[in-house]
């Protein structure tokens, strides 16, 4: 007589490893980018931008270090102190190499804090709208549909054209418009997970609602947010960029890559081209790099 | 049908309001209001007669109702610089806007679906994983600096395209369109790829992540299973089910363009009304800003009504679904 | 030239799925043979490899899966060395399939007309859209669709599923194929309707001589309906012969399990028979018999070696100790 439970471990058949077509078709299951590989990435790059102010050869914050008599030279030209002005100086004179280093580092903060923000609040509320359901869960969903239905440039031009100039300013303005998206991913994700049977048990065992929400059902709901993240990361710096470029974001004090690309448009006709095409170059490599991470990310959490 | 129709109307009627309410409360009650509208170069007296005339000395809500009762009536003030209505001011530029986002969606259609297309359907095969990663490089531009690019290489360098303005215009219908001229599709040229680029890689994207699930679909492998020709699998039953999500993305991208060209037309000197709001935000032209958001969210509500019915009409089973409520 | 009746001749079917670690073979050497105008039974559990092999022998087989080896002999050729585009010609046209989801396997943004009308036009360009439709028609009122004329016009969302299961039929008939392959038609539908298209069927093949594949895990479905079983576990045949035969006496323990596992043959107030232990995945099957671990009878030798085919008359079996009792 058969015995379905016997301990004993019976062999069973290996797969085939030659077929003729295994190479090809092998090719197109491609072994998926991992989340870990693209968050250190991510990680790493960030760390870069922001530590690299500290290598630059002048703070062109410091008025006094500045010499106008170095204006609008070209990339390779030789400064008065005898350095190398590698990518050229503004028509103030300052270093375009170290320019660009500060202006990065301005760049990401913004984009960064932006995204945090917005991902907080963003999370919370959808969280709580979610959760909570009825009327609560309507009048959010109607704000974010109502803010998603607008362009984020729009809306953050306007907001700033009312608040004015200043890199706190341009925060807040990217946070309102982001947030939207932030509650209905969340919610989307947390209306699947709250009919899951942990939720149910968590509730029958007494947990208090905001607990259940906050340390159960959260964290489940993470990953979509996540993504979405990073590739907003990208999308922040960009937005910042261009409202600075329009002469709405950061202040002349504190110049973004955006600024300085807008200061040097005015000689771009005459041929002095380094002002703006490098701070350019490098916002291009920045996002680029960022929007490659986040592609990886999304491929690989992508069951197809 | 009809029903769905009022519905949305009545929709539309509320954002309308609640974006009058927003606008009003922003511009008109935050900080100090006589400072935003009044002109600061008027003397004190000229200043009270404004105040009185303005009614800036009446209570919030009849100010608002005053507002309100104007902008029905087409009146949302007169622009501080130019002194004439902003709604006008604004009207005027609406063809040179319109003719670039309409170039720009057009170059949206004929490059961004069928390169999607084979994005989708060679997606193994180097061509189409080329074409999807240069895509990234498409969305990952900052507009305004592409803008500058173009006019770096074609204008100076290379000497081929203006680098700004619009060019000569030809009134069809009573209405200037430089895109009748020769000279103006030179000058039309590089705002609209500009413009385009963006929008051309996430229509691209789109069509080829939606041709890649078309595909994997059971009525796919069915018309295999009847012997339809490959081409006309293509045809018929891939695109046609494509198509409903990218045209409703398309006729939103509408609108986002529209506030887009803002930056190319500040870029390329283009006279539209994206380069007039930027003029005024910089002047402190808080009339014409206002007039802006109000007009341009009149279009967008007007747009995404249309693409809701559009999208009703071409997926037969969305019709089926409504009076199920 | 095949003047015999042997319609369709598999030989060592062999179609394996690939994962990083190899592949592994749902379909693992099937032989079976159709003739002309004959209804067969492809009985199998979830996971058996019965769909799997529908599927291959027209070359609908999409990566990660791939036929390994094998021939499948359609009146002579030989389908595994045809081209996608000699394939296609005979899909549709000589050979037909019907889909287990009614809902998926149409379009739902195209009328079903025009789906009907492209089955004839893709293979016979010159017929004329009046000639196209009355076949339409014509197949629709075979199957028992009413109005057929207006109901080319509608949409698949506006069909029941019974009835767009029967338009799949309709469109299968199309074209007059020799053969009719049918991945568990009716496993989806009401068991009512079941009958009625069961009886379609019957019908509809004996009348036009078109021989019939019904791929299905109901063993009472293929009792009713058809002139020979085969009998598949593990990605294997275990068992072929007529119905009446494998039926009354079945040879291999597992046909036996299933026999007995049905709710018909069951006494009223009787607990309902179940074979112990569950069927193998795809990387679990054993070296020897595949059914072993399940099976009462099983003796040393059903771990070493899969049985060899054992052939008896018109039936066959892969068992080193099957069953002689008759059924009563």
């Amino acid at each position: 007589m058969a015995d379905p439970n016997q301990t004993k471990r019976v062999p069973t058949r290996g797969p085939m490893l030659e077929t003729p077509r295994r190479n090809a078709i092998l090719k197109k299951l491609n072994a998926r980018p991992t989340v870990r590989g693209s968050a250190i990435a991510l990680a790493v790059l960030m760390l870069f931008v922001l530590i690299a102010p500290y290598f630059a050869p002048q703070n062109p914050y410091d008025l006094m270090a500045l010499n106008i008599m170095d204006g609008r030279l070209a990339p390779g030209a030789e400064s008065m102190e005898g350095g190398r002005y590698w990518l050229g100086t503004d028509s103030q004179g300052r270093d375009m190499l170290s320019a660009i280093l500060y202006g990065l580092r301005i760049s990401l903060l913004v984009g960064l804090s932006a995204v945090l923000l917005s991902t907080l609040i963003g999370s919370f509320l959808g969280l709580l709208a979610a959760f909570k359901g009825g009327w609560i869960d309507t009048a959010i969903m109607r704000l974010v549909d109502f803010i998603l239905g607008f362009p984020t440039i729009l809306v953050a031009l306007v907001l700033l054209a009312v608040m004015g100039r200043g890199v706190d300013k341009v925060v807040i303005a990217l946070v309102v418009v982001q947030w939207a998206h932030y509650a209905r991913i969340m919610r989307g994700r947390a209306l699947q997970e709250r009919r899951k049977e942990y939720i149910e048990a968590a509730q029958n065992l007494g947990f208090p609602a905001w607990r259940i929400m906050l340390f159960h059902l959260m964290p489940n709901c993470l990953s979509p947010v996540m993504v979405f993240a990073t590739i907003q990361i990208a999308t922040a710096i960009v937005l910042e960029a261009t409202l600075s470029f329009l002469g709405v974001g950061v202040p002349v004090t504190e110049p973004s890559l955006g600024l300085l690309i807008a200061s040097g448009f005015e000689y771009l006709l005459s041929g002095d081209y380094w002002i703006s095409m490098f701070p350019g170059i490098a916002l291009l490599l920045l996002i680029l790099s960022i929007n490659i991470i986040g592609d990886r990310m999304r491929a690989s959490l992508d069951p197809r | 049908m009809a029903l769905f129709i009022l519905r949305r109307l009545l929709q539309s009627l509320f954002v309308l309001l609640a974006v009058s309410v927003v606008v009003f409360f922003a511009v008109y009650a935050v900080g100090d209001p006589i400072e935003l509208l009044v002109s600061p170069e008027v003397g004190q007296a000229e200043r009270q007669a404004l105040i009185a005339r303005l009614g800036l000395d009446l209570p919030i809500w009849q100010q608002y109702g005053h507002f309100l009762w104007n902008a029905l009536h087409g009146d949302l003030g007169n622009s501080f610089v130019h002194g004439m209505p902003a709604v006008e001011l604004i009207v005027q530029r609406i063809p040179a806007t319109f003719e670039l986002v309409v170039v720009a969606i057009t170059l949206t259609c004929i490059i961004g679906i069928p390169l999607g297309l084979v994005a989708g359907l060679y997606r193994d095969a180097p061509l189409g994983r080329g074409i999807m990663a240069t895509s990234v490089l498409g969305f990952s531009l900052p507009n305004f600096w592409q803008g500058m690019v173009f006019i770096l290489l074609f204008a100076v360098w290379l000497g081929w395209l203006p680098a700004s303005g619009r060019g000569p215009t030809v009134d069809v219908l009573g209405v200037p369109f430089s895109i009748f001229t020769a000279e103006g599709w030179r000058h039309v040229a590089m705002p609209a790829v500009n413009l385009a680029i963006a929008n051309i890689a996430l229509v691209l994207r789109l069509t080829a992540t939606g041709v890649v699930e078309a595909r994997s679909q059971d009525y796919v492998k069915f018309a295999r299973a009847k012997g339809v020709k490959p081409g006309r699998i293509v045809r018929r039953h891939i695109l046609r089910n494509i198509l409903i999500p990218v045209v409703t993305v398309i006729g939103m991208e509408f609108g986002s363009l529209i506030a887009y060209s803002t930056i190319t037309e500040t870029v390329f000197s283009w006279p539209g009304m994206g380069k007039l709001l930027i003029d005024s935000v910089y002047q402190l032209d808080r009339p014409v800003v206002v007039a802006y958001v109000m007009l341009v969210t009149l279009i967008f509500v007007v747009i995404n009504l249309i693409v809701d019915i559009l999208y009703a009409v071409l997926d037969p089973r969305v019709q089926l679904l409504e009076p199920a409520h | 030239m095949s003047q015999d009746k042997t319609l369709l001749d598999v030989r060592g079917l062999r179609t394996a799925f690939h994962t990083e670690a190899g592949a592994w073979p749902a379909v693992d050497g099937v032989d079976f043979t159709v003739r002309r105008g004959e209804i067969v039974g492809l009985v199998g559990e979830s996971g058996s490899g019965k769909s799997v092999t529908g599927f291959s022998l027209i070359g609908l087989i999409d990566p990660p899966g791939e036929v390994v080896a094998g021939e499948v002999i359609f009146d002579g050729i030989d389908l595994c060395t045809q081209t996608e585009e000699q394939l296609r010609k005979l899909r549709g046209d000589r050979i037909a399939m019907i889909f287990q989801d009614p809902l998926m396997t149409l379009n739902p943004v195209l009328k079903v007309g025009e789906q009907m009308r492209e089955a004839i036009f893709t293979h016979y360009p010159k017929t004329t859209r009046k000639q196209a439709d009355a076949r339409c028609v014509e197949a629709l009122e075979m199957v028992g669709i009413p109005s057929a004329a207006t109901r080319l016009d509608n949409y698949p969302h506006e069909f029941s599923g019974g009835m767009r299961q029967r338009v799949a039929i309709a469109i299968a008939m199309l074209n007059q194929p020799e053969l009719i392959i049918a991945d568990e038609p009716t496993t989806a539908l009401d068991v009512t309707i079941q009958g009625q298209i069961l009886y379609q069927m019957q019908k509809l093949c004996r009348a036009h001589d078109t021989a019939l594949i019904w791929i299905t895990h109901d063993l009472g479905v293929v009792a009713e309906l058809a002139d020979r079983v085969a009998v598949m576990y593990a990605g294997r045949i275990v068992e072929t012969g007529t119905v009446d035969e494998v039926l009354s006496a079945p040879r291999h323990p597992y046909t036996r399990g299933l026999l007995d596992s049905m709710p018909s043959t069951a006494e009223p107030g009787q607990r309902l028979h179940q074979i112990d232990g569950m069927a193998p995945t795809l990387a679990g099957r054993e070296i020897g018999c595949a059914f072993r671990p399940r099976c009462p009878n099983a003796i040393a030798r059903c771990a070493e070696v899969p049985p060899e085919n054992t052939v008896e008359g018109k039936r066959s079996y892969r068992c080193y100790v099957p069953l002689v009792q008759e059924l009563v």
